[in-house]
C-alpha cells in the first residue's frame, strides 16, 4: 500500500427519511481509497453500501436523505461541502460512476455516440472532431465490435453486457481518478459478468485508477478485490486486505456471510436409484411473435428436444444463462404453457397431452415455486388463503384447509398466526418460505422451483436452500430446480442439465459434470464462476456450524 | 423504404376500415327515429300523407334499405358523397366548403393546447413540490373539471360582453368588408375565445399527462447516469427527461388531432362559427341523411389517417418502435 490515499471518508453519516427502519443509512464510517487500487465494499441489501458511493458522487436523493456528519476529502476539497456545480464538474472527470442494470441505464432514445459525446460536451473539452475520434477509441478500448459504427446504434441493439461496456466507455472518457461501480455485474450472465470483471481490472491497471467496488458477491470479491471493507447495518464491520478478509475473517458477521456462500465443490451424492417419476421427452417449445395481416410471425424455439429423467427424491438442476429456455421448460412442465411437441410422462398420464378441464385434476402433482417473492404472492390476500387457495379449489372443504395452511407454515419456519398477516408485512425470505408453503399444499409428488433464490441476500439464500432441502428429504420430493448460479446448483443437485439457446447440451450427475465437463459450453460456463480459486475457510464454517449448534439447542 | 411499405398497407387496410365505418353509419342514422320527409312536412305544417310519401320517392327513400345502402356505398366507392336535398347542393361542395373554417379554430387549439400544456407540464415536473407546480396543478385541474360551454359561455360574457375586447360570435366583422391584412386580423381576433375555449380542456390533459411522465422518467436509471456524467440540470430536463416523457403526448395528440373535424361541435354552436360542427348538428336535426353521412365520411377518414401519422411520429421519437 505504498500508493498515498486520493479519497478519506472520514466519520461519514447519512439520514434516512424519518419512518424508516433506522436513523442512519451509514454511520460514522471511515475508508481510504488509494491509486491503483480496488476496494470491494461488501453487504447485503440495505447495508448502506450504494449510499455511500452515491454520497461521494452527491447523487443522493436529497432532502429526504443526506449526509448529516464527517467529510470526504478528494484532491484536497472536502465533497460535502462543495456546491453543486462543482460537484457537477468533478463528476464524469474526475469521479466516474457505472451502475447495476446496463439495461436502463443508457437514453433509449439517444445513439450510444451521443451518450458518451455529452460527456465531452458538459465538461466542455476537446473539439467536435477530436470528440468523434476519442469516442471511437473509447469504444475500441473496452471490446466493443465495430466501435467505428456502433457510435451510431441504439442502446437497445446491445446485450446487456455491450451496454455495461458503453457505461464503463462514458465512465472513463475522461479517465477519472476514481471509479465507483456499483454492482455493475449483478444483473449480467456469469460468462459476461467475468469479461466485464476482466476488463474493469484491466483498464485499473492501465490508468492506475482507484475503484470502488460495491457488490454484494463475496466469488466477485475473491476475483477482484485489493482490499476489502464489510458492512452491516451502515457501519463498516471489518476492513482489510483481501487475502486476509476472505481466508482469515474475523468479525461474526463477516464469518457468517463467507459461510453462506456456497461452496463450488459439489459434494459425493449416491446415485438415486427407482423408475422416473416425470419423464421429458422430446419437449419442443416455439414462441411466435406479432403475426398481424400481412406480416409473418418471428419464431424463436425456446425448447427443442429437450429430455430429461427426475426420480422421487431427485433433484435436477437446470442450468443455464438468460434466454436459454430454462424457465420455459419449467412452465411447460407446470403445464403454465402449452407445449407444441413431445412429452411430459408423469407416472401413467402424458401432461402434455392433457387440457382444461381434463388436465385441472393432475395440476396438483407438479407444483411451482417462483424466483420473485415479492410479485407472486398476492398483496390484496391473507398469508392463510393464498396457501388454501389450491386445496380449497380441488375440493378440500374451506375450514380444513386453512387448518392445513396453518401447519405448513410452521412446516416451513413461520409461525401460524402469519396466517391472518398480509404479505407486504413479510420480508423476502420470509414470503419465498410462504411461496413454498403455497407449493407444498396441494401435497405435490414433483416441485419446479424457478429460481427460488435468486432474489435473496446470500445469508437469506442459504436459509432457504436449508429449508428446501429439508422438506424434501422429509416428504420425499423430486425437484426440478432452475438456476443461473452454479455455486446454488454444485450444492443442491443430484443432477444436472446444462441449457444453451434452448437445447440441453450437457446432462449428467452434478459431480461428474463439474469435474469433467464434455460439452464447450459447460466448460465456459464453470470457468465464469467467479471466486472459483477461493475455497470457503474452515473458521467460516466452523463458526456457521457453532451458530446452528447454538440456535438448535 | 420499409416505412413506404408500411404506409402502403396500412392505407389499403384503411380502405377496408372506411366502408365498414361507412356501412355502419348508415345503419346508425336510419336507427334515429322520423326520416328526412317527415321533418320536412312537419316544417311545412302540411303533414299529409301523400305529400310525405311524394317526397319520399324524390328522395329514394321508398327502396327498400339494401338497395339505398348498395346505391350510397357505391356512390362512395367514387367518393361521390351525394346530394343534399334539403341545401340543394352537393354534399361535397358544402362540406369542403365548411371545412377550412373548422380546420383553422381546431388546428389552433390543437397546437396551442400542445404547446401550452407541455411548456406548464414540463414546467411543473422540474418544479415539482414547489408552489409553480401547485399553480399550474390546480389550473390544470380547474380546467380539466369545468365543462366546455360553461367556460365559453363565461369567456363571452367577460371578454365581450363586459369589457368589450374581443367579438363573441361569427368568424368575421359583419359588413365590415376588410380586406388583405386587416381580414386576417379580423379572423384572428374572432379566433381567440373559441380556441382558447376548445384548448383548455386539452391543455389541461396535456399538462397533467407530461407532468406525471416526466415524474416518473426523472427516476429512472438513466437520468442518474446522465448527472453521473455531470450533465447540467436544464439539459438533463430537456434532452434526457422530456423526449421520453413524451411518448404519452403523443398518443393522447393522436386522439385529438382524430377529432379536429368532428370535435368543434359544441364550441362552434356556442361562438357561431361557420365550421362543419354546426353544419352538422343542423343536418342531425333535419334528418338530412346524405350530408351526415358525409360528414361522418370526412371525420372517420381523418381519425383513421391521423392514428397512421401517430403510428409514424413514433418511430420518429421512439428508435425501439419499427413499422412491420
Amino acid at each position: 500500500m505504498a500508493e498515498r490515499a486520493i479519497l478519506e471518508v472520514e466519520n461519514l453519516s447519512i439520514s434516512l427519511p424519518s419512518g424508516a427502519d433506522r436513523p442512519l443509512a451509514v454511520e460514522e464510517i471511515s475508508f481510504a481509497l488509494a491509486r491503483n487500487e480496488i476496494l470491494c465494499v461488501v453487504g447485503e441489501s440495505g447495508s448502506g453500501k450504494s449510499m455511500c458511493a452515491n454520497a461521494i458522487m452527491g447523487l443522493l436523493p436529497r432532502p429526504h436523505v443526506q449526509p448529516v456528519g464527517g467529510t470526504i476529502r478528494f484532491e484536497g476539497e472536502d465533497l460535502l461541502s462543495l456546491p453543486e456545480s462543482r460537484l457537477r464538474d468533478l463528476r464524469g472527470s474526475r469521479i466516474g460512476m457505472i451502475f447495476q442494470e446496463p439495461m436502463t441505464a443508457l437514453n433509449p432514445l439517444m445513439r450510444i455516440g451521443e451518450q458518451i459525446d455529452e460527456v465531452f460536451d458538459a465538461h466542455g473539452v476537446l473539439s467536435k472532431a477530436e470528440r468523434r475520434a476519442r469516442v471511437v477509441e473509447l469504444l475500441r478500448d473496452v471490446g466493443l465490435p465495430d466501435p467505428e459504427h456502433l457510435g451510431e446504434s441504439y442502446p437497445f441493439r446491445l446485450s446487456g453486457g455491450q451496454r455495461q461496456r458503453v457505461m464503463i466507455a462514458m465512465a472513463l472518457a475522461l479517465e477519472p481518478a476514481i471509479l465507483i461501480a456499483d454492482e455493475p455485474t449483478t444483473a449480467l450472465d456469469v460468462t459476461t459478468q467475468a469479461q466485464i470483471l476482466d476488463l474493469i481490472k484491466k483498464l485499473q491497471a492501465e490508468h492506475h485508477m482507484a475503484v470502488m467496488f460495491i457488490t454484494h458477491d463475496f466469488g466477485v470479491v475473491a476475483e477482484i478485490a485489493d482490499r476489502v471493507a464489510v458492512m452491516q447495518y451502515g457501519k463498516i464491520v471489518e476492513m482489510g486486505p483481501a487475502e486476509q478478509v476472505l481466508n482469515d475473517p474475523q468479525h461474526d458477521y463477516t464469518r457468517r456471510l463467507i459461510a453462506a456462500v456456497p461452496q463450488f465443490e459439489p459434494p459425493e451424492r449416491p446415485q438415486i436409484e427407482g423408475p422416473p417419476l416425470l419423464s421429458v421427452k422430446a419437449l419442443e417449445k416455439t414462441y411466435v411473435t406479432e403475426r398481424g395481416l400481412f406480416t409473418q410471425g418471428r419464431r424463436v424455439p425456446a425448447a427443442q428436444e429437450v429430455s430429461f429423467d427426475i426420480r422421487k427424491g431427485e433433484t435436477l438442476g437446470l442450468v443455464g444463462e438468460s434466454g436459454s429456455g430454462k424457465s420455459t421448460v419449467g412452465r411447460c412442465i407446470v403445464r403454465l404453457l402449452d407445449t407444441d411437441g413431445g412429452e411430459i410422462r408423469f407416472g401413467e398420464i402424458d401432461l402434455a397431452g392433457l387440457k382444461g378441464k381434463a388436465l385441472r385434476p393432475h395440476r396438483r402433482h407438479v407444483q411451482m415455486i417462483f424466483q420473485d417473492p415479492y410479485a407472486s404472492l398476492n398483496p390484496r390476500s391473507k398469508v392463510g388463503t393464498i396457501v388454501a387457495e389450491g386445496p380449497i379449489a380441488h375440493g378440500t372443504p374451506r375450514a380444513e384447509a386453512l387448518a392445513r395452511a396453518h401447519e405448513l407454515l410452521h412446516l416451513v419456519g413461520l409461525d401460524p398466526s402469519a396466517a391472518e398477516r398480509f404479505p407486504h408485512e413479510f420480508s423476502g425470505g420470509q414470503r419465498q418460505r410462504i411461496g413454498i408453503a403455497r407449493a407444498l399444499a396441494l401435497e405435490p409428488e414433483l416441485l419446479v422451483a424457478d429460481e427460488p433464490v435468486s432474489a435473496l441476500d446470500v445469508s437469506v439464500q442459504a436459509q432457504v436452500l436449508d429449508l428446501l432441502a429439508e422438506i424434501k428429504q422429509r416428504l420425499h420430493l423430486a425437484m426440478l430446480f432452475i438456476t443461473h448460479d452454479l455455486r446454488v446448483a454444485a450444492q443442491i443437485c443430484d443432477n444436472i442439465a446444462v441449457m444453451k439457446l434452448g437445447r440441453i447440451v450437457e446432462y449428467g450427475p452434478t459431480r461428474r459434470v463439474f469435474d469433467d465437463p464434455q460439452h464447450a459450453y459447460t466448460k465456459a460456463l464453470l470457468a465464469a464462476v467467479p471466486g472459483k480459486r477461493w475455497s470457503i475457510p474452515e473458521v467460516a464454517l466452523e463458526h456457521a456450524r457453532q451458530h446452528a449448534r447454538r440456535v438448535a439447542s | 423504404m420499409q416505412k413506404l411499405i408500411y404506409i402502403a398497407k396500412r392505407l389499403v387496410k384503411a380502405v377496408f376500415v372506411l366502408l365498414a365505418i361507412v356501412v355502419l353509419n348508415f345503419f346508425l342514422i336510419r336507427a334515429a327515429p322520423g326520416d328526412p320527409a317527415q321533418v320536412m312536412a312537419g316544417e311545412a305544417g302540411a303533414a299529409d300523407e301523400i305529400f310525405i310519401a311524394q317526397l319520399r320517392e324524390e328522395f329514394g327513400l321508398d327502396e327498400p334499405l339494401h338497395v339505398q345502402l348498395w346505391i350510397y356505398v357505391s356512390d362512395i366507392v367514387t367518393l361521390d358523397m351525394g346530394y343534399s336535398y334539403r341545401q340543394d347542393e352537393p354534399v361535397a361542395k358544402l362540406v369542403f366548403e365548411r371545412l377550412p373554417a373548422t380546420l383553422l379554430l381546431t388546428g389552433t387549439a390543437f397546437v396551442l393546447s400542445i404547446l401550452l400544456g407541455v411548456l406548464l407540464g414540463a414546467l411543473a415536473a422540474a418544479r415539482v413540490g414547489k408552489w409553480t407546480d401547485s399553480l399550474i396543478t390546480v389550473v390544470a385541474l380547474v380546467f380539466y373539471a369545468t365543462p366546455l360551454f360553461w367556460i365559453a359561455l363565461m369567456a363571452i360574457l367577460l371578454f365581450s360582453v363586459k369589457l368589450g375586447w374581443l367579438p363573441g360570435f361569427g368568424m368575421f366583422s359583419v359588413g365590415a368588408d376588410y380586406t388583405g391584412f386587416a381580414a386576417v386580423l379580423d379572423v384572428l381576433q374572432h379566433l381567440i375565445l373559441p380556441a382558447a375555449t376548445l384548448g383548455l380542456f386539452f391543455m389541461a390533459i396535456y399538462a397533467r399527462l407530461t407532468r406525471a411522465s416526466m415524474l416518473e422518467v426523472m427516476d429512472m436509471d438513466f437520468v442518474k447516469t446522465a448527472r453521473a456524467k455531470g450533465v447540467a440540470p436544464a439539459r438533463i430536463t430537456r434532452i434526457h427527461v422530456l423526449r421520453n416523457a413524451i411518448l404519452p403526448v403523443i398518443t393522447l395528440a393522436g386522439i385529438q388531432a382524430g377529432q379536429l373535424v368532428g370535435g368543434a361541435v359544441l364550441t362552434e354552436t356556442v361562438f357561431a362559427w361557420p365550421g362543419i360542427g354546426r353544419l352538422m348538428f343542423d343536418a342531425l336535426l333535419q334528418r338530412d341523411y346524405n350530408l351526415l353521412l358525409g360528414v361522418f365520411f370526412v371525420s372517420s377518414a381523418m381519425v383513421i389517417l391521423f392514428n397512421l401519422v401517430t403510428d409514424v411520429v413514433y418511430t420518429l421519437v421512439d428508435p425501439r418502435i419499427e413499422l412491420k
